[in-house]
């Protein structure tokens, strides 16, 4: 990745004050390996925020650093403004929600709840209320008595956000939180978890290798890569604009065409395509040099008649699949790169698809192109 | 060959294989009622309730028998506390050295007892340190030790590693994560390991005899005896210590049935293999 990496978007950057968890140039190096390489992040109070990439990336050593489990080897933690960064876990005002869960075996679903508050020595009764109280927000009541070997999956990751969210921390670290769980339980849990951070208001910074679940659920989304962020913003911002190549193919498809930089007026950038076709990208995204030109497969159109204002490429369909909600063509242009279009089922079945190796016009939208420098191809 | 018959010699096999496991020890129980005409406890030769209600009329055998439990005790306590610590440190550490502590712990395991007694007797010699009861303590904490760390090391490895990290995340320091999450969950291993240390310790006799110098002990004191013929005594401490053993082994499985049956889910069953085989 060159040095062009786009860190974080400059308009979401909070400022200093607002921000309940700031990390500064935070690195960790485990032994050959860095797993975060000089990472500034800030996050929002109350924000509900992902930290999204693929295994590897160093998503989780960053919370984890947040937590106080890995010291970083360079650079700062910050909670609260309060430099934590030699603090343990214990005397940090975070709680984590871990992967596997991590309760008590030998304690039920009570004594798993009120750990945290025992430590703080809160009356019995005020433990009572406090674990009673959560329990009913996480709909566990009537589950007390119970095991955490007596739950389901789903039950048990409940149990381990009541254990951490009765402790009314300053922020809720969420590793992977969803992860063991079934699709199906997986999407009802994360309404519920949107509904939790929004009726108790903390910080909650989740970890997740879903691009699906942490657009459901954050309010912003930082995507890893490498140990750095590659790019922080809102879902729409990532999805609508990706800025690096990997944040363009990690959120969802992307098609990528090599283009040069041409000309540009106030409201659009021309650009020329290695096959020589000329299209238009909005003008606030030009950049020049060797770029790629991006278009999401469902802002494609398949026309047989050259429209206007739009960008337009020739190419054959090689592939065209039915897929009942919408149909999914590969076209190939003349340059050889093989674009995806995604089209909404609207015609039914009296439609007729436009069936493999018949030539066509791909269009798009000339404000729909995001623009990102061409890198090679890097894992993710 | 047809099931019920396959069954059936298969049923008798069993049987007879415990017999011939059980025979040694039923002999020694019932040898305890036994009225011997003579010095040796050999022949059946009337039933009598006279050593079960004086077991200590032996000169020597009540002194034996209690720095056995005495040794017993001390060397476990001892063992329990070091061992744990060290399968802790081997698990959940990495230091340097750690590989080769976790390859010698093992050796005593390996060594033939014959050499690890000599051996000893050689060290406390050369290092002028008299032997008798503490040498004793000292040896059997040794080997100990040893199956102590191998036991709770199981139960640490099969132990998740967040538990302690969800600990000190929800406010407990370093001990009260030690107290209230690792150790009830090793718990069982520590009954195990104890249980086992025990029963080693009252059983050894190689080592012991290198180690005791005048001090005597149970299984020293049946094999001094044994030339002029085992006294019934003998027999009937025996079977006590057999039965206290099977008692606590039934206690064991029972804790661990219970604490099975309230988590609902299956436990492993106490994996412990004690064998005392007592003053055969």
């Amino acid at each position: 990745m060159g040095a062009t990496a786009v860190t974080a978007t400059p308009k979401s950057e909070p400022a200093a004050t607002d921000a309940d968890i700031v990390l500064r140039g935070v690195t960790k190096r485990f032994g050959d390996l860095t797993a975060v390489d000089a990472l500034d992040l800030s996050i929002p109070r109350g924000s509900f925020f992902a930290l999204l990439g693929p295994s590897g990336c160093g998503k989780t050593t960053t919370l984890r650093m947040i937590g106080g489990f890995e010291d970083p080897t360079e650079g700062t933690v910050l909670l609260g403004g309060q430099d934590v960064t030699d603090l343990p876990p214990f005397k940090r005002d975070v709680n984590t929600v871990f992967q596997s869960y991590a309760l008590f075996p030998h304690l039920d679903v009570q004594r798993n709840v009120a750990f945290g508050l025992e430590r703080r020595k809160l009356s019995k009764h005020a433990v009572r209320e406090r674990v009673a109280q959560v329990l009913e927000l996480t709909q566990l009541t009537g589950m007390e008595k119970r095991k955490p070997n007596q739950l389901s999956g789903g039950q048990q990751q409940r149990v381990a956000l009541a254990r951490a969210l009765v402790n009314r921390p300053r922020a809720l670290l969420l590793d992977e939180p969803l992860g063991a769980l079934d699709l199906r339980l997986r999407r009802q849990l994360q309404i519920e978890l949107k509904r939790i951070q929004t009726d108790v208001g903390l910080t909650f910074v989740h970890v997740t290798h879903d691009q699906e679940e942490a657009m459901t659920l954050a309010d912003e989304i930082a995507v890893m890569s490498e140990g750095r962020i590659e790019q922080r913003g809102s879902a729409t911002d990532l999805y609508e604009t990706p800025r690096t190549q990997f944040v363009a193919n990690f959120l969802g498809l992307s098609n990528l065409i090599d283009a040069r930089l041409t000309g540009r007026d106030p409201r659009y950038a021309t650009y020329e395509t290695h096959d020589g076709a000329t299209v238009r990208a909005p003008s606030e995204l030009a950049r020049d040099g060797a770029v790629r030109l991006g278009v999401r497969p469902e802002k494609l159109e398949i026309l047989t008649e050259q429209p206007e204002g739009m960008n337009v490429l020739r190419g054959r369909v090689e592939v065209a699949a039915f897929l009942g909600v919408s149909l999914q063509y590969v076209v190939r242009t003349p340059g050889g790169e093989e674009l995806t279009v995604i089209e909404q089922n609207r015609a039914g079945a009296n439609g007729g698809t436009v069936g493999p190796g018949r030539d066509v016009l791909l269009a798009w939208r000339p404000e729909h192109p995001f623009v990102v420098d061409k890198e090679t191809e890097h894992a993710g | 060959m047809k099931r019920p018959v396959r069954d059936w010699l298969l049923g008798l096999w069993s049987v007879a294989a415990l017999v011939y496991l059980f025979i040694p020890i039923v002999v020694v129980a019932a040898f305890s009622f036994n009225d011997p005409a003579g010095r040796f406890n050999l022949e059946w030769a009337g039933f009598t309730l006279e050593h079960w209600q004086r077991p200590f009329a032996v000169e020597g055998l009540g002194t034996a028998f209690r720095n056995s439990l005495l040794i017993a005790a001390i060397s476990t306590a001892l063992a329990v506390l070091l061992g744990t610590f060290m399968a802790l440190a081997l698990v959940r550490y990495r230091f340097v050295g750690r590989g080769p502590t976790d390859f010698f712990v093992f050796l005593p395991l390996a060594t033939p007892e014959v050499v690890l007694g000599a051996a000893l007797l050689g060290l406390f010699i050369t290092m002028g340190v008299a032997t008798g009861f503490v040498t004793v303590v000292i040896a059997h904490t040794m080997f100990n030790v040893a199956y102590v760390v191998v036991t709770i090391k199981a139960r640490l490895q099969g132990m998740d590693t967040h538990l302690e990290e969800a600990a000190a995340d929800l406010g407990a320091n370093e001990w009260t994560a030690f107290r209230k999450v690792t150790l009830p969950l090793i718990a069982p291993g520590l009954a195990a390991a104890a249980l086992l240390s025990f029963a080693l310790s009252v059983d050894d006799f190689v080592i012991t005899n290198f180690t005791a110098g005048q001090t005597s002990t149970f299984p020293l004191f049946i094999y001094g005896a044994a030339r002029q013929g085992v006294p019934p005594q003998v027999n009937v401490l025996a079977t006590i210590l057999l039965l206290a053993v099977l008692g606590l082994m039934a206690l064991n499985v029972l804790a661990q049935r219970r604490r099975a049956r309230a988590d609902g889910a299956a436990v492993e069953p106490a994996r412990i293999a004690v064998q005392p085989g007592l003053a055969q």
